[in-house]
Order: structure tokens, then C-alpha cells, then sequence
């Protein structure tokens, strides 16, 4: 494997575990938000804020990751993607900084207030939805290059179907994936009330998030057939994530075995989102920029793939340090602790 | 109105965030190593008031980080937006300090995570203090890896430059340039003597303010010895840094000291201000100063301003910034030497109040400090970005609306500071020292 494709692959990896975190804690802000309204909130909130609270600030550095890694791999991504994403950029960094400060305002600060809350919910749906931008214009279409300018062309973009339909589906995605979490996590903790809540939670949005799904794949027939017509030489691998997917819901639906349920989930959009990313290669901005074009030097990616084995060593027992004090811990998920 | 120029705004928007941000990244540096301190001494010692206070400085500490990552968040990816053309050259150097700082900053967050949420956990208390030690490094690291970065573009090294691509590359070299020993120092160094004077500052508000628990006195007593040791070592680095200017920048020390012409037995100008016809007024000059700073010998030459193009000059504002910062260091190392004096033999007058005001004046102070040494160094090596081989125009996006996000950010950035300010007062208004020291069955 040449090293561009190692590249790729550790930050898709990256990009995929920050889809993971990041969609469970964006889903549970907006259901934390939602049942408070609805009168709910004593049901699920303990639940949420047991799991959440420990790790918010490990969510976000999956993000950082990526974007530092893939300016470290293809520099020239920072030229591409940096010109053109300045305004949908710094929106999703302002949407960023206010929810992460204000979870630690309302969480570590007195009791925070409706509006803090408030804040917390909208932002989980406005933030997938502004980084999906990013994945919409790697279609191509929506990027002017001219000479020595490149500029974003938003009346393409606000009124393109395909744009529309990976928003949509980030953002059903971000709600699907988190009940299905919150499920597991509140049968762990034995907490019926908000058991029963999530539950009903994730079945209802696994409809959606189904249909979300099969609307982009025909989107992206419209919009960018030579990628479709490669991600139907892959279509094993969405034909596997189908069946995760009903594996999962299964699961749900009969109450049994959440654990296994979510590992389903978790499979479900591993294979739906490896089968995206390698039928997109070598592009990583379709038709500008392909993986090979300003890769970085050989030296440096030699470096940057040492350290990174090096940091895993570090990490990996890190993490699961924090997941056995705070997820697989029962007496810390019940409240004992 | 100023003129839409996407290269002014961009500057303008960097600095903002960044003069931002190394408030809570500089705390955020220093702190854990003043919480762990504290919890350290606390078990030995067996010493209830200062697990509490490792225990409210976490709390505290708490807020301030959440800024501190997600402003850290937004430099990160404005690198990108705003100097797209800058990163996409420089991107084949300094992805790495800049993917090991990532790291550094997953080491600490994990473990930042779980010690806040285990006080009471473990049986041994040993144990919770252990989970402070990867935090402590994750931080130091994360400060050591980034200065690098910027250490980088003062003092490039490492690579060759052919035609506006650059190849050749070491990266070991690159992290290590001539720059990167005394930045470093000087940013660990002064990042916990600042730490340690807005602790001690809180302390000296609770004691002028008529609390006199001995937990206050603790306080003090900590943060002030740990002050006036790295106020020292703040000072003798800044002499190094001096010196490596003299060799390596000498454009910057030299606007830095409004030194035009170079000569040998050069003075060192305190204060003054520089009017329309370039003359030096109203300042003191110290004999001999300047070259002692520059080359440890009075009468060693220093080059002046005059060597240089008149179009790759520093902005000679960068006086203020520098003596500003040197001024307050000067103030911080009086202050917390003469508590540790006071204290060591004349006890008890060590809490005078014209001292306590001293401590308490030294926080926002320190703060002030680093701020105007960072505008020293930036500004100081305008116009370049990256030191003789680019500019910092021709690293700056071409987008339009870089003005629209200016705005947007100051926004965020009010937000956030009034936010930030009421979260802190309410949490230690409502719950004040005395009253954990007795629900807590300390007293």
C-alpha cells in the first residue's frame, strides 16, 4: 500500500470515530433539550449527563485530528477547501465553541440555565449539518476555479438536491445513532424510565435515517454519476450495512442484547462509510485534487505515520482506561459511583 | 471604513483569536501543574486545605479549559481558512509538532476527564493525584510541540526552498531551529509564573478582603514561592532570548530597542516615544545595556535598523509591547521574592496589604504581560510569516467576506468572556471557602 492510501485511510479512520462520539453527543444535546420541553426531562437527563459529562472533551479532539491530519498528509487541501469553506468553516467553528464552552458552563458552573440548554440542543443539529458541507462539495460542482481564484458558489449549493439530502441525512443520522446509544446506556444503568424513553427514541429515527440514506444514493446518481457508478462496484459493502442495519433494529425492537445492537449500528455506517470513502478515491475534492496531487513529502509521511503508530500506543490504553472507569463500570453507570 | 483587503482582516481575525486564546492556553498550561502541586502537598502533608484547594482550582480550572479548547479548536482550523496558501507550502513542515501537539492534547483530555469525575473514587488517594501526572505533561507537551511551530516560522530550518515548493525536508531539524530552545523555555516559564500570580491573586482578593483562613494563607504561601521561582528562571530565559535575537533576528531586537544605527557599547532605551521625524524622546538610556543583553559584553557591537530593506522592517511599535513585557516581569519577580523574603524572615509582614495589592494587581498584570510578549513577537516579525522565505500577504486566503467573519468572531468572542466571567463568580460566590471547609467536615 503506498503511503497516500495509509494516509487516507488513518484519517477517514479518524473522521469515522468523530462521526461515532461526536453523533451521540450532538443526538443526546438535542433529546436532552427536546425532553425538557416535553416535560421529560427527569426521565432521561441523569442518564445523559452520566455518560456525556467525562468524555465531551475527547469528541472534539477526533475532530482536530482529521483537520490537522489531512492539512498533514495533503497540504494542499488547506489551499483547496480553506479558500473555499471560509464562511460554512468559520460557522461550524462558532457553533463549536458555544456548545462545548456552554456544556462545561452548564455542567461544572451552578445550575445552568433553559437557554444554555437551549443552546446545547440547536447547535447539535446546526453543526452536522454545516461540517456535511464538506462532504457535499468533495462531489464536486460547487467549486469555481479560475486562474489563480477559487471561490464557493452558494446559489449552487443552497439550491443543488444532493446538498440537501446529506444534510438531511447527517442530521437524522446524528439522532439515530445517539438513541440507539442512549438505549444501551440507559438499560446498563437499569434506569427503566429513560430506558423506555430512548428506546422509542431509536426506533423512530431508524425510519428516517433508512430512507435519508437510499435518497442520497439516488442524489448522487444526478449529481455525480461517475461516483455512483463506483460505489455500485462496491455495492457488497451496502449491501452489508443494510443488513447491520436491520440487525440492530431487530435487536431494539425485540429488547434484547443492546450491546450487540449497537455494535450493529456502529457496522452499519462503518460499512456504509468505507464503501463512500474508497469509491471516492483518489479524489479527495472530485475533479481538482485526487490523493497523489501535493501529497506530502515522503520524509514526512513516513514521520507523520510513526508518530501516529506512537500516539496510538499512548491512546489506546488511555481510552480504554476512561471507557472501563465510565461506560463498562455498572456501578458508575447506576449512579453508585 | 477601511478598505475590504483580505490580507488585513485575516491578520486582524488571527490575532484576535489568538490574543484570545493564550489566556485560557497559558492557564491552561500552568494550572495543572499548580493543582497538582497543591493535591501533592495536600496528601503528604495530610493536609485537608490543600486538597481543597487542588479540588476549587479544578473546578475553576474547569470553565477555563472549555475556552481554551474550543478557541484552541477554531486556531487550528483558521490556520486553514484564513492562510490557505501559507499552509498548503509550510503544511509539508509543520503537520507534524502540529498532529504531536493533537496527541498531547488527547492524553490530557482523557485524563482531564476522568481525574475531575474521580475525587472520591479510588481508595487511595495517591491514586486520583496519579491521574494528574499525564495531565500535567499532556499540557507542557501540548505547549512545547505548538511553540515549535512558531519557533518554525521565526527561524525556519530543516528544508529547502526550489521555486516556492520546498523539499528536502528533516523534520527533526525543522522542530529543533535555532528558535525553539528559548521559545519554549520562555512560554512553559512564563506560562506557570503567570498561573501561580492569578491563583496567588485570588488569594490576596480573599485576604484584603478581610478572610483571614489560614486555607487563604496556604494559598498564598504556594503560589507565591512557586511565582518567585519561575519569575527568576522567566527572567534569565528572557536574557537568552535576547541574545538569540541578537544572533538570529536581529532586525526584531533592534525595533524592539529602536537601536537605528549599528555601533559597539549600544544603550538600552526604557519607555520614550518615537516622533514623526524618527527621533527618540523623553526616554532613558541605559549605557552599555543593550549590548550586555545582546551579547554579554558591554562593548560588543549590535547591528541597528539601518542594515536592513526598508520594506522588510519590523513595525517599530514593537517597542512598547517589549518594554511593556519586560516591565511587568521586572514588577512579578519583585512582588513574589519579596513575599518569599518577608516570609522566610520577617514572619507574618508578609501579609501587609501593600504586598497583598501587589499580588493581587500581579494577575491581571501577568496576564497583560504575556499578552504584550506575544504581540512583541508576532508583530515583530512582520512582514514576513514565514521569516525570509514568504510573506504574510502571500500566505493570505483571497476570499472575500474575511471582514464578515472578523465581526462574527468578536461576537463569539464577547460571548464567551461575559459567559465565562458570571459561570466563575456564581460558582464561588455560592459556594464560598468557608462553607466547603464545613460541609466537607474539614474544620
Amino acid at each position: 500500500m503506498d503511503y497516500e492510501l495509509i494516509g487516507i485511510t488513518v484519517l477517514w479512520t479518524f473522521l469515522y470515530g468523530y462521526l461515532i462520539v461526536a453523533s451521540i453527543d450532538f443526538g443526546a444535546g438535542f433529546f436532552s433539550y427536546f425532553s425538557s420541553v416535553t416535560g421529560r426531562e427527569h426521565l432521561v437527563n441523569k442518564v445523559i449527563n452520566r455518560y456525556l459529562s467525562p468524555v465531551w472533551e475527547v469528541t472534539n479532539v477526533f475532530l482536530v485530528f482529521f483537520f490537522i491530519g489531512i492539512v498533514g498528509f495533503f497540504p494542499s487541501t488547506a489551499y483547496y477547501y480553506g479558500t473555499a469553506l471560509l464562511i460554512p468553516g468559520s460557522i461550524a467553528i462558532v457553533l463549536l465553541a458555544l456548545r462545548g464552552s456552554y456544556y462545561a458552563f452548564h455542567h461544572y458552573g451552578e445550575k445552568g440555565s433553559g437557554f444554555y440548554q437551549f443552546l446545547y440542543g440547536a447547535t447539535g443539529l446546526l453543526i452536522p449539518a454545516s461540517l456535511s458541507v464538506v462532504l457535499t462539495i468533495s462531489e464536486g460542482g460547487f467549486l469555481v476555479v479560475t486562474g489563480d481564484h477559487l471561490y464557493l458558489d452558494y446559489g449552487a449549493l443552497f439550491t443543488n438536491f444532493y446538498s440537501w439530502t446529506v444534510v438531511i441525512l447527517a442530521i437524522v443520522s446524528v439522532l439515530y445513532i445517539s438513541a440507539c446509544f442512549l438505549t444501551f446506556y440507559a438499560y446498563k444503568a437499569r434506569d427503566m424510565d429513560a430506558y423506555k424513553v430512548l428506546r422509542g427514541y431509536a426506533l423512530f429515527w431508524s425510519v428516517p435515517t433508512i430512507m435519508a440514506s437510499i435518497l442520497v444514493f439516488l442524489a448522487l446518481n444526478q449529481h455525480n454519476p461517475v461516483h455512483f457508478e463506483k460505489m455500485l462496484d462496491l455495492a457488497w459493502m451496502f449491501t452489508l450495512s443494510f443488513i447491520f442495519f436491520v440487525a440492530a433494529v431487530y435487536l431494539i425492537w425485540k429488547e434484547k442484547r443492546f450491546g450487540l445492537s449497537f455494535i450493529f449500528v456502529m457496522l452499519q455506517f462503518a460499512t456504509a462509510f468505507y464503501g463512500y470513502g474508497a469509491s471516492h478515491l483518489p479524489y479527495l475534492l472530485y475533479p481538482h485534487l485526487t490523493i497523489y496531487d501535493g501529497f506530502t513529502n515522503e520524509t514526512m509521511a513516513i514521520t507523520l505515520i510513526i508518530v501516529f503508530i506512537a500516539g496510538l500506543f499512548l491512546l489506546i490504553p488511555s481510552l480504554y482506561l476512561l471507557m472501563r472507569l465510565f461506560l463498562f463500570d455498572n456501578q458508575y453507570v447506576q449512579g453508585k459511583k | 471604513m477601511i478598505e475590504y483587503d483580505p490580507v488585513l482582516y485575516s491578520r486582524l481575525l488571527t490575532g484576535l483569536t489568538l490574543a484570545y486564546h493564550v489566556i485560557f492556553a497559558t492557564i491552561g498550561v500552568g494550572i495543572p501543574l499548580m493543582i497538582a502541586l497543591a493535591e501533592w502537598i495536600g496528601i503528604k502533608r495530610d493536609d485537608e486545605h490543600y486538597r481543597l484547594l487542588a479540588r476549587r482550582w479544578a473546578r475553576g480550572f474547569v470553565i477555563t479549559v472549555a475556552i481554551g479548547v474550543v478557541t484552541g479548536t477554531a486556531i487550528g482550523l483558521q490556520l486553514s481558512l484564513l492562510w490557505p496558501n501559507f499552509m498548503q507550502v509550510a503544511g509539508h513542515v509543520i503537520s507534524l509538532p502540529m498532529f504531536m501537539e493533537t496527541f498531547a492534547f488527547f492524553f490530557e483530555a482523557i485524563f482531564l476527564g476522568i481525574y475531575l469525575y474521580t475525587w472520591d473514587r479510588f481508595k487511595n488517594k495517591m491514586s486520583h493525584f496519579l491521574l494528574l501526572i499525564p495531565v500535567v505533561i499532556g499540557a507542557s507537551l501540548s505547549g512545547f510541540f505548538i511553540t515549535t511551530v512558531n519557533a518554525f516560522m521565526n527561524a525556519p530550518a530543516g528544508f529547502e526552498m526550489e521555486n516556492g515548493v520546498i523539499t528536502n525536508i528533516n523534520p527533526l531539524a525543522a522542530m529543533f531551529n535555532p528558535a525553539t530552545p528559548t521559545k519554549v523555555a520562555h512560554v512553559l516559564s512564563s506560562a506557570y509564573l503567570t498561573s501561580a500570580f492569578v491563583l496567588a491573586a485570588i488569594a490576596a482578593y480573599s485576604l484584603l478582603k478581610g478572610k483571614d483562613h489560614v486555607y487563604h494563607k496556604k494559598a498564598l504561601h504556594l503560589t507565591m514561592t512557586v511565582a518567585a521561582v519561575f519569575a527568576v528562571a522567566t527572567a534569565i530565559i528572557g536574557d537568552f532570548s535576547g541574545k538569540y535575537l541578537a544572533e538570529y533576528q536581529p532586525e526584531k531586537l533592534a525595533a524592539a530597542e529602536w537601536h537605528f544605527e549599528t555601533s559597539a557599547q549600544a544603550p538600552l532605551v526604557l519607555g520614550g516615544i518615537l516622533d514623526d521625524e524618527g527621533n527618540v524622546r523623553y526616554a532613558l538610556e541605559i549605557p552599555y545595556a543593550l549590548s550586555i543583553l545582546a551579547h554579554g559584553d558591554p562593548n560588543a557591537e549590535v547591528i541597528g535598523l539601518e542594515e536592513f530593506n526598508q520594506d522588510e522592517l519590523p513595525p517599530l511599535i514593537v517597542h512598547y509591547f517589549f518594554d511593556a513585557m519586560v516591565g511587568i516581569g521586572m514588577f512579578l519577580a519583585f512582588v513574589s521574592i519579596a513575599y518569599v523574603v518577608l516570609q522566610r524572615f520577617r514572619k507574618r509582614n508578609e501579609h501587609n496589604r501593600l504586598l497583598l495589592w501587589g499580588i493581587l494587581l500581579g494577575g491581571p498584570l501577568s496576564i497583560l504581560a504575556i499578552q504584550m510578549g506575544w504581540f512583541f513577537a508576532e508583530l515583530g516579525r512582520q512582514p514576513w510569516i514565514l521569516n525570509g522565505y514568504m510573506t504574510t500577504a502571500e500566505g493570505a486566503t483571497t476570499s472575500p467576506h474575511v471582514d464578515l467573519m472578523l465581526y462574527l468572531f468578536i461576537l463569539l468572542y464577547i460571548i464567551l468572556t461575559v459567559s465565562c466571567i458570571t459561570v466563575l463568580r456564581r460558582m464561588f460566590k455560592s459556594n464560598p471557602v468557608e462553607h466547603e471547609l464545613k460541609t466537607r467536615g474539614i474544620e
